[in-house]
């Protein structure tokens, strides 16, 4: 690289050495990059998360237990929530989206790369100012979805630190706005970056399901926004937005709430979705069955999704009317996930299936996902759900849809794709041993719920008398959460050892049939050394039955937005030597970040010259990152295509 | 009626069979929704053991295939080349895109016409109002038509409807007895609706099931649906309560009533004592449990949560009495435990 910069005009060889250091790491632009913060940072969230678990179950292991006080087992139900769903799981996906997405579709980056990196940091400024609540006075503590009026605190909350649920307004929203905004950036860069060839009736169905679930983020994130923005008044300038005795309405926030909160939970799924779309075909050998109706079935689950809210309450007194047609409008998403469910099924058909970790996960979470879906097919029906709402039945079906679902399709999706992401295969003799203890562990905790729901256990109690017969099942969940633990813990050693030692994966360990597979493990900063020409669907796939296994190059010039006279020398490099332009790492993204962070805990503190003086240099930062030019810098790629 | 009766009878066998497995120890469950003792409860169950039924017919459905191309369909040692590269088959995805439709419309008109029926009490029947008001974390019934007020049991006769009107006056509750009835949230400022009916006397256990603050778990209450005379024979007690104390500590406990201003918060009928922020307390005497249940009614267990109710229910805003002496707490807990509807 050093020769390179030498032939370079020296303004634009600034950055070609390749740089590791963390500097380099804070002010990355590569979607690559930024998928393995996000997916670092979820994973240091989701052990948090699992501890908050850890903590209650063993608070419920017997009745009348007194491990932790009621006010701190309020506060661990409430941050394992937030934490799994908005800080774990969903930028688990987000990470994956990042490192893959690009990678499917042949580009050099999504369309927004500094967005990106704002996205990023918004979303760990977020997580991290919830978590410093616990040193300062205390997490939130009325559950992840903070019905109104107690979120409003004072008197209808005693005993808790008013700070506490600011902590949530403030938090999410930062956190919110993050993904809002990869949202967009995800829209953008499928509709418009795709590699020549590549119809949208060609992309890998991951992508399409990336596709949608930032459709549903684009649409569902705005209520949220809103809905946390008259919290915040409420709370900061005692508004009475959502305060009966102030003249608001308490079922307000309920209603804004889920219609954010059901797309909410789609957005955990989809992807998982799109995971298991692109394993299952990978380890049966064939491709997969019914794409035009798989493509059809999340849209028609997205669609739906704005259509169900309700739903999660059949029990506030909507009437007999509006809880039918919300029953029937909830069934009826059982259709199109039930066409995926079979479309896998006869993907595996006369295939020739090869049970690697990844494989295994992926029908782990065929059996347990079917389970998750026929409980919520029952929650559905309006007046048994008045027995099942609110009860530990509730809490077996979303875990099922959330472990058994969107966790085992990431497992799938991490034994498949670390070897892109880092060169090296995880091991697939600890995986198999992962795969069945949390298999097993997962089942001995969620299971017996069912059971405890129906005998007549609420959910977010801390404790529960001896009398109700509850004992017996509680117990039983405790030990299945020592399993549970024990598989996550032999995850972790994997992903460490492996990263050491792990055996070398080169370009396609899985003789796979998608595009990320047709550069080199780990992928190169630039993707692809040149755009690939996609002849199908499964591109690569199609090379491999009926062309050499390579992909061909696009033979187009590439495309770069406006340019002035400063960068024209380079474009005639550029032209003579097959230089690959890139965007130029930058600080603003985290200095933005770190500014929201300010203004927050300045708002929670009400201090407000700071608050303002944040904002500032938040505007600052963002009027900076849309008129700055950025020249770039050129790299030369080490290798052809494939 | 009887056809239907008769149905819903090979209706409830499955969840009689996850009954059995949620038995676990062989331990009594009073608070299950799979032991109804009511209409509205045993309605509830054969809608759940319904769609139970259906949901283990699909489980079967996707498992047979799936298991059989796991076996089937596995990478053997010596196999070359590659399968068949199947696209789909629309003909076979129609059938797995209708069934669906089938199974959820099957399950949406008994979801329909139940959700229509358990809307209000059976036509011509004449159902007992009640009046249920949620409070952290503790529950009140009130009795317009008989202008009585407890807490923490409510007295039902048995087999007639019971039309409850549910508020709270602070946060969100729900109103839950899983043998009666599923439930329904209590929101302030709103006036929500449901019926339930207890088909035989007995005690039925229940439980605030909406996240309420610091001490949801402990807000629990009795149903105790009595035989129509017995009903009637204790409402009439309740409008004539027996509050006078006769003995001289019950007497010295009256005393302390009044010097601590007890009344302030509580109500005695007949007596100063006309609060409204904790629970009514003329009936004290009669009920089983206090605080929600998390006492039984003892003289022993009422001066422990006189001497220091945050030991047993974080952050209530009931007020420790810590300096009253023991002498005093039994004074105070003898007028208590006199408070009783006139025999």
């Amino acid at each position: 690289m050093a020769t390179l910069s030498e032939r370079m005009p020296a303004a634009l060889a600034r950055r070609t050495a390749a740089e590791y250091g963390i500097w380099s790491w804070l002010t990355t632009v590569d979607h690559k990059r930024i998928g393995i913060m996000y997916l670092v940072s979820a994973t240091i969230f989701f052990i948090f998360g699992g501890t908050e678990a850890f903590l209650m179950r063993l608070q419920l292991m017997r009745p009348e237990n007194h491990i932790v006080s009621f006010q701190l087992f309020n506060q661990l139900f409430t941050m394992h929530g937030i934490t799994m769903i908005f800080l774990a799981v969903m930028p688990l996906l987000i990470g994956y989206i990042n490192v893959v997405m690009p990678l499917q579709i042949g580009a050099r980056d999504v369309a927004y790369p500094r967005l990106n990196a704002v996205s990023l940091w918004l979303f760990f400024a977020g997580g991290l100012m919830l978590y410093s609540s616990w040193f300062l006075g205390g997490a939130p503590n009325a559950g992840w979805y903070n019905y109104a009026p107690i979120n409003t605190g004072g008197v209808l909350n005693p005993g808790s630190d008013t700070l506490g649920i600011s902590f949530y307004v403030l938090g999410l929203q930062i956190a919110g706005i993050g993904t809002l905004l990869s949202g967009i950036n995800f829209t953008a860069t499928i509709l418009n970056l795709r590699a020549p060839g590549m119809s949208l009736m060609r992309m890998p169905l991951f992508v399409w399901t990336v596709l949608i679930t930032s459709i549903l983020i684009v649409f569902a994130f705005p209520p949220f926004t809103a809905n946390l923005g008259l919290l915040m008044f409420d709370r900061l300038f005692n508004t009475g937005f959502f305060d009966p005795s102030k003249g608001g309405n308490a079922l307000l926030w309920q209603q804004l709430f889920w219609i954010f909160g059901h797309p909410e939970v789609y957005i955990l799924i989809m992807p998982a979705f799109g995971m298991i779309s692109e394993v299952v075909p990978t380890f049966s050998r064939k491709p997969l069955f019914g794409y035009t109706t798989m493509v059809f079935a999340i849209i028609v689950i997205a669609f739906l999704a704005f259509m169900v809210w309700s739903h999660h309450m059949f029990t506030t007194g909507m009437g007999a009317v509006v809880n039918s047609v919300f029953a029937a409008t909830s069934m009826a998403i059982a259709v199109p996930t039930g066409v995926k469910i079979f479309n896998w099924i006869a993907t595996m058909w006369g295939g020739r299936i090869r049970y690697t970790t990844s494989m295994l996960f992926a029908i782990g979470f065929l059996f347990c996902f079917v389970i998750g879906g026929m409980s919520g097919v029952m929650l559905a029906a309006a007046p048994a759900d008045y027995q099942f709402n609110d009860s530990y039945f509730l809490v077996a079906h979303i875990h099922y849809v959330l472990i058994g679902g969107s966790l085992f399709a990431l497992f799938a999706g991490t034994y498949y794709w670390f070897p892109k992401m880092t060169g090296r295969l995880l091991s697939e003799r600890l995986g198999k041993l992962n795969f069945w203890i949390v298999l097993i562990g997962f089942n001995v905790t969620f299971f017996p719920m069912h059971f405890l729901g129906i005998d007549g256990m609420p959910r977010r109690v801390a404790t529960y008398p001896p009398g109700l017969g509850l004992s017996f099942w509680n117990f039983v969940s405790t030990i299945g959460v020592f399993i549970l633990t024990a598989g996550i813990l032999i995850f972790l050693y994997n992903l460490r050892d492996s990263l050491r030692n792990g055996e070398i994966a080169g370009p396609d360990p899985w003789d796979a049939r998608t595009l990320e597979w047709s550069i080199p493990s780990p992928a190169p900063e630039y993707n692809f050394a040149q755009i690939p020409l996609v002849r199908g669907r499964d591109a690569l796939w199609v090379e491999k039955q009926h062309g050499d296994g390579r992909m061909l190059p696009a033979q187009i010039v590439e495309q770069h937005g406006d340019h002035d006279a400063d960068d024209h020398d380079a474009h005639q490099h550029h032209a003579d030597r097959h230089l690959v332009h890139m965007p130029s790492p930058t600080p603003l993204p985290l200095i933005l970040g770190a500014g929201a962070m300010v203004a927050g805990y300045a708002g929670l503190y009400r201090v407000w010259w700071l608050a303002i003086l944040a904002l500032v240099a938040c505007f600052y930062g963002i009027f900076r990152l849309m008129y700055d030019r950025d020249p770039g810098y050129y790299v030369e790629p080490k290798g052809d295509v494939g | 009626m009887g056809r239907w009766a008769r149905r819903r009878t090979w209706l409830v066998t499955p969840a009689l069979m996850l009954a059995a497995l949620a038995l676990g120890a062989c331990a009594q469950h009073p608070q299950a929704t799979f032991s109804p003792a009511g209409p509205v409860s045993r309605r509830e169950l054969g809608l759940m053991s319904f769609s139970l039924w259906l949901m283990i017919g699909v489980f079967v459905a996707v498992c047979i295939p799936l298991v059989y191309a796991m076996i089937r369909f596995r990478e053997r040692k010596g196999d070359q080349g590659l399968p068949p590269q199947i696209e789909g088959n629309h003909r076979i995805e129609v059938v797995w895109t209708v069934v669906p439709i089938l199974i959820c419309i099957a399950l949406a008109i008994p979801t329909i016409h139940d959700a229509f029926v358990l809307a209000s009490p059976p036509a011509g029947s004449s159902p007992l109002v009640v009046d249920v008001v949620g409070h952290q974390w503790w529950w009140e019934f009130q009795y317009p038509g008989q202008s009585i007020v407890t807490a923490d049991e409510m007295h039902i006769p048995a087999g007639r409807p019971i039309e409850l009107k549910l508020t709270s006056v602070d946060v969100l509750h729900s109103f839950w007895v899983p043998a009666l009835a599923g439930k329904e949230d209590t929101v302030p400022g709103v006036v929500n609706t449901m019926w339930l009916q207890a088909s035989v006397p007995g005690t039925y256990p229940g439980q605030c099931a909406e996240f309420c603050g610091t001490s949801h778990s402990l807000m629990r209450f009795d149903v105790v649906a009595q035989s129509p005379a017995q009903f009637q024979a204790w409402v009439t007690g309740m409008q004539h309560p027996d509050v006078t104390p006769t003995t001289a500590e019950a007497q010295a406990g009256a005393q302390l009533f009044s010097q601590y201003q007890c009344g302030i918060c509580h109500t005695i009928d007949g007596t100063a004592a006309k609060g409204t922020v904790g629970p009514n307390l003329t009936n004290l005497g009669e009920r089983a449990i206090v605080v929600g249940g998390s006492l039984q009614n003892t003289p022993t267990d009422l001066a422990q949560w006189i001497h220091d109710p945050q030991a047993i229910m974080p952050d209530t805003i009931m007020p420790a009495f810590s300096t009253l002496t023991d002498q005093q707490l039994s004074e105070l807990t003898a007028y208590l435990e006199g408070l009783k509807p006139q025999a």
